[in-house]
């Protein structure tokens, strides 16, 4: 095997060298500070060895964002070198490592933890439970995330990033046309948290079957925890394929299989097929939770209840049934014959029908609804126009003959980022807006947000509608210039102010949450929003053990009907001769030391250095029999303290 | 993890533990709350697991002609030592019942007999595959000779390695029940390993049938 590091890379080139110096500038200053403010117990103790699910959410939206800005510079220095014709900012090989990474990290490390996030966040607060079925797995899948990420975002400054595409196609991907440890970082930071998504499958799946409150029914279950039931089994079935396909790649580039090489009797088309039987799955993972977000936002700020609940439920299973059998529509021009195109082509078509049921339920939830225009509302409302082109364009993908004209041109990247972006980022940052005083107990900013929101919006449709048309002139995807006078240039540059608008308007969420950390609205009663369901009961943020005592649910949005003197209010608030000891998982370490093995196999993999394999495995293989052996993961909050807590907070009655 | 169970009751099983008990009506395994979400997402992941396998037989059969002038399964299985396997790990498979019945008639001793008797099982199963590819290696039928020999070992190897894990995974749960007899938390934990086994035989079944019975016609 070969894979040699370009190591002269490090030190030849500007803008390596550059990330070099600032990664170790921040990493002093991390250090540094966390030293002189005598922090490192702290973050040990109250974050790195937490398994609360709220502070596993608020990390995993940190990263999110944090790889939202990494993907986001990805996109400008792309968007910069395609301004104009013949630029020279990117040379080829750069280009095509910036937008693997670009696809990659906005897919894998930025959609993914910004929905399980929420998924965090939300779902135990929402169904009266004190964390997630498995906590300690609960950590793990977050550790898993993290050094994954941390595997992938490091490789452009040591040996080089993976230059295959995001979807890192056969024979391209193979040792014989992509030598270098890059290719190999992708497969391992994926398999690594990719373990880490199919984890948090089974927990949610889990959690939300099993620990909601007496009285919740799952008829009576919030859309939100719906679109998570619905997710978490799309990841189950999903997953392992995307597994299969990574780890089969990696043994034809370690061990010299030939699954998918040109010699030997390989097919590369099984890699295609494996990789997009998890794929297209994939976009439904992330964009269920931000239809969920919808349905919260929309109706609380349309102080209804959403409009067609069955139907909203129905819609979100068929969508994730039917999402498994459109695969095949990202390779129509593979040849397969006009009878499985068709096949493919009308179960793409039919996602719209649930997609609509959806978009007409929230119109109809706002219809003759008292509409509160707050930042997250705005998002929704933002969203709804732009998924519908998006969907509209989604459609006209679909139709096979025609796609042999769109397929891999600017058309279908003005698509799918029309329904990502204008689904996904829209959703995840409605909800991030919703939820955040629940997380950290003070709103953020309503005017540096709508800043945020117009720079965001108006940016995305100038920088995406005119790459319709490019796709339609016959720019393709992946070129890294392009000669004048092929009428590309104006539709190119105005396309790329539109990036930089959308920069803009990132910059001023990044701002807004800096100033509203000290100027933000506080959340002293819990509901900032007038909220409908469970987990604006709870006072923000919530105490660590969530519920003092679990409250009984006797209808949908049970918390507004009390409000609504509907139900019993005092039945949210518990009763002193009600409480119990609280029974808690305990922190652990060990997540955290379990996944930098797994990091450390990681980087063995990477350049095929065995003893880093063995030291890793070795690790892996110790923390999981010690795991096995523990028998003192529990503990009990005694009850002093429960009321102690909840009489500080106001709650208590009796 | 536990959030409802206010109704602890004390119970003192083999070696003394104190294991608080949620639902003292159910099976052992079932007692705790824990140990009900425990068995379900175990479920939960063996059918992520089953859909793994599922992944690598569609591309062993994508890849089973593929053999690239090179050898075939007809010349390379050999009927009597893939139909030892089987007969050895369907046995294995029926002394982990075992186990799993005297569990809930509360005999450690026996517990642990019946499975040190299964892991020896799977451990002879994993001998004569290991002997199995070494001598298919030795005459040229290597991982590297063809498409279908790379989905043939990783296929069947990747089985492997999952009952090589079960093997080190239930030698970790005889220690335990050594240690602390059965309780509710360690007959949760004779429970799911030997749901784990159980589904390792019947991927097998789909092994012995696609891969060496189709392989040998």
């Amino acid at each position: 095997m070969n894979t040699v590091p370009h190591w002269g890379i490090f030190i030849t080139e500007p803008m390596i060298l550059g990330s070099d110096v600032m990664i170790v500038l921040t990493s002093v200053a991390i250090v540094f500070a966390l030293t002189k403010f005598k922090k490192w117990g702290w973050l040990w103790r109250e974050w790195l060895t937490t398994v609360d699910h709220k502070k596993i959410g608020i990390m995993y939206m940190i990263a999110a964002l944090l790889m939202l800005f990494r993907g986001g510079v990805d996109a400008e220095l792309m968007r910069t070198q395609l301004a104009l014709p013949n630029l020279s900012f990117l040379d080829a090989e750069h280009y095509d490592e910036i937008f693997t990474t670009h696809g990659t990290i906005m897919i894998l490390f930025m959609a993914m933890p910004f929905v399980f996030a929420l998924f965090n966040i939300v779902v135990p607060l929402q169904i009266g439970a004190r964390d997630v079925a498995f906590p300690y797995l609960n950590a793990i899948s977050f550790w898993l995330f993290f050094f994954g990420a941390f595997l992938m975002n490091i490789s452009f400054v040591i040996g080089g990033s993976p230059d295959a595409g995001w979807t890192s196609y056969p024979p391209l991907s193979e040792l014989g046309f992509s030598n270098g440890p890059g290719q190999n970082y992708y497969l391992l930071a994926l398999q690594i948290s990719g373990i880490g998504s199919i984890a948090t499958g089974i927990n949610f799946l889990v959690t939300i079957l099993k620990m909601r409150a007496p009285g919740m029914t799952l008829w009576r279950m919030p859309l939100f925890t719906w679109s998570v039931l619905a997710t978490s089994i799309l990841i189950l079935f999903a997953f392992p394929a995307l597994t299969i396909a990574l780890a089969l790649l990696l043994l034809d580039r370690t061990l010299g299989t030939h699954f998918f090489t040109m010699l030997h009797g390989g097919n590369p088309m099984m890699f295609i097929n494996l990789f997009w039987i998890w794929g297209h799955p994939e976009v439904y993972i992330v964009i269920l939770p931000a239809f969920g977000v919808f349905s919260e936002v929309i109706s609380t700020f349309s102080r209804k209840a959403t409009f067609g609940y069955g139907s909203m439920v129905f819609a979100l299973v068929a969508i994730s049934i039917v999402g498994f059998l459109t695969w095949v529509h990202h390779f129509f021009t593979m040849g397969a014959g006009a009878d499985v195109n068709t096949f493919f082509a009308i179960a793409t078509m039919v996602i719209a029908i649930p997609t609509g049921v959806k978009v007409f339920n929230w119109l109809f939830t706002m219809y003759r609804g008292r509409i509160r225009m707050t930042l997250p509302m705005m998002w929704a409302v933002a969203f709804i126009p732009c998924f519908a082109i998006g969907g509209a364009t989604g459609v006209m993908l679909a139709v096979a003959p025609a796609d042999y004209q769109y397929h891999n041109s600017y058309f279908l990247i003005a698509h799918f980022h029309q329904v990502l972006i204008g689904g996904t980022v829209f959703g995840m940052i409605a909800g991030m807006y919703y939820w955040w005083p629940k997380m950290f107990g003070f709103l953020l900013d309503e005017r540096l947000g709508k800043w945020a929101f117009w720079f965001f919006n108006i940016g995305f449709y100038v920088c995406f509608l005119p790459q319709y048309a490019l796709g339609l002139m016959g720019m393709t995807r992946r070129i890294y210039t392009y000669p004048a006078g092929l009428g590309w240039t104006v539709p190119n540059f105005i396309s790329t102010i539109g990036a930089y608008l959308m920069g803009i308007g990132f910059l001023f969420i990044v701002w807004q949450v800096i100033y509203s950390v000290k100027y933000g609205e506080r959340d002293v009663t819990g509901d900032p929003w007038d909220g409908r369901t469970l987990e604006w009961s709870l006072p923000s943020p919530a105490p660590h053990y969530n519920f003092a005592t679990i409250p009984t649910i006797e209808g949908r949005d049970a918390w507004w009907m009390a409000k609504q003197g509907q139900l019993d209010k005092n039945a949210f608030l518990p009763k002193k001769s009600d409480i119990k000891p609280i029974h808690m998982p305990k922190n652990s370490g060990r997540p955290f030391i379990l996944s930098i093995c797994f990091f450390i196999i990681g980087i063995g993999l990477v350049f095929g250095v065995v003893p880093f394999d063995v030291i890793g495995g070795l690790g892996v293989a110790f923390c999981m029999f010690r795991r096995s052996f523990e028998y003192d993961t529990d503990y009990y909050i005694p009850v002093d303290e429960v009321i102690h807590t909840e009489s500080a907070l106001g709650r208590l009655q009796g | 993890m536990t959030t409802l169970a206010h109704n602890n009751v004390e119970h003192h099983h083999g070696a003394g533990d104190h294991v608080h008990v949620d639902y003292p009506e159910r099976p052992i395994e079932y007692q705790t709350q824990d140990g009900a979400l425990k068995i379900l997402g175990f479920w939960v992941f063996l059918a992520t697991d089953l859909i793994l396998f599922a992944c690598l037989f569609a591309t062993f059969i994508v890849l089973r002609t593929h053999t690239d002038g090179g050898p075939t399964g007809k010349e390379l299985f050999d009927v009597p030592i893939f139909t030892a396997e089987t007969l050895i790990l369907l046995t294995s498979s029926f002394t982990g019942g075992l186990a799993t019945f005297e569990m809930h008639r509360g005999h450690r001793n026996r517990v642990i007999g019946w499975l040190i008797i299964t892991a020896l099982l799977g451990l002879s199963f994993v001998g004569l595959e290991v002997n199995e590819f070494v001598h298919m290696a030795m005459e040229g039928a290597t991982m590297q000779r063809s498409a279908f020999l790379s989905a043939f070992f990783t296929l069947v190897g990747t089985h492997g390695c999952h009952v090589s894990l079960g093997i080190l995974w239930m030698t970790g749960i005889i220690i335990q029940l050594f240690q602390r007899g059965i309780t509710p938390i360690t007959a949760r934990k004779v429970y799911i390993v030997n749901m784990y086994w159980h589904f390792l035989d019947v991927v097998w079944v789909f092994l012995f049938t696609i891969v060496y019975l189709m392989g040998v016609m």
